[in-house]
């Protein structure tokens, strides 16, 4: 049997989640072994037309994206969306915070009504096609990515946690960083992290996205506990949680 | 000699980000020779507008995946700058030490992955894999261990969990710095053994010269080959002081091209480069012993002005940042590592950040009210710095090198891009009107 062919695609983003892929270091050898990795702009010169899994990076941004995206759609049987960006919108979608020919002035200023600059509202992959699989976070992590595409070649589903952060911070034993006057929002965010910003002593900024059914009457309470009001912690969610945010 | 070449490569492969060459020669008559730029745009002086101080870094490190930690220092630091909060010695050597390791990641990136190919002759690495294994593992191990300091310092590889306006969320054991030191004096090997692999393809950097001013840091008290701190200097000032950070809009004084709406830099002439040449063309004689030894394996010298010399100078500087590093971690474990309370209190107020990214330097400024939120910002990244000047050399190369056939041509066009290290995605600004399709 021949082996997959796996295209790498960005659209809007850092790219840090294909770096993650460079990331794997040695483990990128393996990978190559297992699969035909037939485009990817960012690390190769060869390209191709024809492909069977397609990893898209990126938030959807313009209609041209829009209409790239849905071709590559069309091509591939399989669609793992890598990241934030692409996974939720991720930081882009602050922008839909702001009435957008606002923001383009704001940047370009007496340029900004050039039709080159058009931009639209920032959509995340799977509100323009189908995805399959989501392998989340900002960046995403290299081991989730590769345990993705290892459930994908074996036909089997991933399990990715939806419960929230504080679950595995808890384990780890770290003292909340509400103990810090910082608002962490690990109460509704979705876990697989291993917790590893308030491991560092950096609070949860939401980079995964929210757990399914958040538990929105705990997180009031833990605002109330600490003195907290709910816009405090909406003035938080935004980072990476605009327009998504569950109703709180 | 070729009287006709249609170079159109759209999203030119192997550099970070979304860019396009377009040149078109008719009867040996040079038509069109344009470097275009199509990213999409992402708004972020827009975005961060209403969002607390603390947020800042967290939100623009996204900028950039590749120097998301540089992205992170340069927002620290204008933070720091205009809440008028002091930093300790020890934060600011351990963010030092960081910074160190997203050079390292960066420049092995860029020359083992993206340069490399070219001078071998291979679409990518993949090829290489099994043509030059052992190189290529030498490559990935260095990378590794780059990647590995990253997560020490900044919390993890990409994106940093541990910077904030004040210093720093958690520090390295001494155990932990010991170990990272002992890691480094093993990669010298590594490191040279890279030099030995790039000097032996070297003939193949195109033999190209363009007169050109470099910008970069300059620190002074004490010497430094600076990548942190230090003011604006350029090889066009001539002995005229070096410009405060603060006054970065002066020095990269952004403007629409009439002929595109790209929004370029210039300063003492049309256009200026920066990045590790111009960093190594303004302080040279302060690299460590390995980054001078790196420099004259390849010849290179002060006053360089070919492009592609650039990743040479990176290899440079890799040396030269795993020897300074190595001191480092001596001057911090001397002093001792100890635990510090990190107190911020917002106000109003305007500040500046500009640290040298891998691929030149970086311009951040905020403004914030008094309870601390962000009302204004503005980034100037090194990409878009490199524009103008990345088009300036494609109007001397594309003469000089058409006789040599639309294919060598279109390679040394990618080459050229390539060289600069470019990071599009970064582009907050830069866009071009005209797209190839």
């Amino acid at each position: 049997m021949s082996k997959p062919r796996v295209a790498i695609f960005d659209f809007a983003c850092c790219e840090g989640c294909q770096l993650q892929i460079v990331n794997l270091e040695e483990e990128i050898l393996d990978l190559i072994g297992a699969v035909d990795v037939v485009e990817w702009r960012e690390g190769m010169s060869e390209q191709s037309d024809q492909y069977d899994i397609a990893i898209i990076e990126g938030s959807i941004t313009r209609p041209e994206d829009e209409s790239r995206l849905k071709k590559i759609r069309d091509k591939a049987k399989a669609l793992i969306a890598i990241g934030a960006c692409a996974t939720t919108g991720g930081v882009n979608k602050l922008k839909n915070n702001f009435d957008l020919e606002e923001v383009k002035r704001c940047v370009y200023g007496d340029a900004a009504s050039m039709p080159h600059l058009a931009t639209g509202p920032t959509k995340a992959v799977d509100e323009v096609v189908k995805v399959d699989y989501k392998v989340h976070g900002c960046p995403m992590d290299r081991g989730e990515f590769t345990y993705v595409v290892r459930c994908l070649l074996m036909g089997k589903d991933p399990v990715i946690a939806d419960y929230p952060v504080c679950v595995e911070c808890k384990k780890k034993e770290n003292v909340c960083r509400y103990e810090f006057d910082e608002i962490c929002l690990g109460p509704i965010i979705r876990a697989g992290c291993g917790a590893r910003c308030p491991s560092a002593g950096f609070r949860c900024f939401g980079c995964r996205g929210y757990i399914d059914n958040p538990n929105v009457e705990a997180a009031r309470e833990v605002m109330d506990r600490y003195g907290l009001t709910v816009e405090d912690l909406k003035q938080k969610m935004v980072l990476f949680g605009s327009k998504q945010e569950p109703t709180l | 000699m070729s009287k006709n070449i249609d170079i159109n490569v759209h999203h030119i492969t192997r550099v970070e980000g979304h860019g396009n060459i377009h040149v078109n020669v008719t009867n040996g008559t040079i038509e069109k020779c344009e470097w275009q730029v199509p990213e999409a745009p992402r708004f972020f002086e827009a975005m961060v507008r209403g969002r607390r101080w603390d947020d800042i870094q967290t939100i623009v490190s996204r900028i950039c995946g590749i120097c998301s930690i540089t992205h992170s220092l340069a927002a620290t630091k204008a933070v720091e700058d205009a809440l008028g909060v002091e930093v300790s010695e020890q934060a600011d050597k351990l963010r030092i030490l960081m910074h160190y390791s997203e050079q390292l990641q960066s420049h092995v990136l860029h020359v083992g992955y993206l340069v490399a190919p070219d001078l071998f002759r291979a679409p990518s690495v993949v090829p290489l894999v099994s043509k030059a294994t052992e190189a290529v593992k030498t490559i990935i191990r260095v990378h590794r261990v780059a990647n590995r300091w990253s997560d020490l310092l900044a919390g993890r590889t990409t994106h940093p969990t541990t910077l904030i306006p004040g210093g720093l969320t958690q520090i390295p054991k001494a155990q932990q710095l010991r170990e990272l030191q002992e890691t480094l004096k093993a990669t010298v090997a590594d490191l040279i053994t890279i030099c030995e692999v790039v000097l032996s393809v070297a003939d193949k950097f195109p033999a190209f010269e363009r007169e050109t001013e470099y910008v970069s840091l300059k620190l002074d008290n004490p010497p430094t080959y600076t990548f942190y701190h230090g003011d604006i200097t350029s090889t066009d000032c001539n002995g005229e002081g070096p410009v405060p950070i603060q006054q970065w809009e002066s020095v990269a004084n952004e403007y629409v091209h009439p002929q595109s709406t790209a929004k370029w830099t210039k300063w003492h002439r049309d256009s200026y480069a920066v990045g590790a040449l111009a960093r190594f063309n303004n302080n040279a004689e302060l690299l460590s012993p390995l980054g001078k030894k790196v420099a004259d394996m390849f010849g290179l010298k002060k006053g360089n002005c070919n492009p592609f010399m650039n990743s040479v100078a990176q290899l440079a500087e890799t040396a030269h940042v795993v020897e300074t590093s190595i001191q480092l971690i001596d001057d911090l474990l001397t002093k001792g590592l100890k635990d510090e309370k990190v107190k911020v209190t917002p106000r109003a107020g305007r500040g500046s950040g500009c640290v040298e990214a891998p691929r030149g330097i970086l311009f951040h400024t905020y403004e914030f009210d008094k309870d601390g939120n962000c009302v204004a910002a503005n980034i100037c990244i090194p990409t878009n710095q490199n524009h103008a000047n990345i088009q300036k050399d494609f109007e001397k190369f594309v003469p000089e090198f058409m006789d040599r056939g639309q294919d060598e041509l279109r390679l040394g066009l990618e080459m050229l891009v390539r060289s600069y290290d470019p990071c599009i995605s970064c582009s907050t600004h830069m866009l071009n009107v005209e797209f190839v399709k």
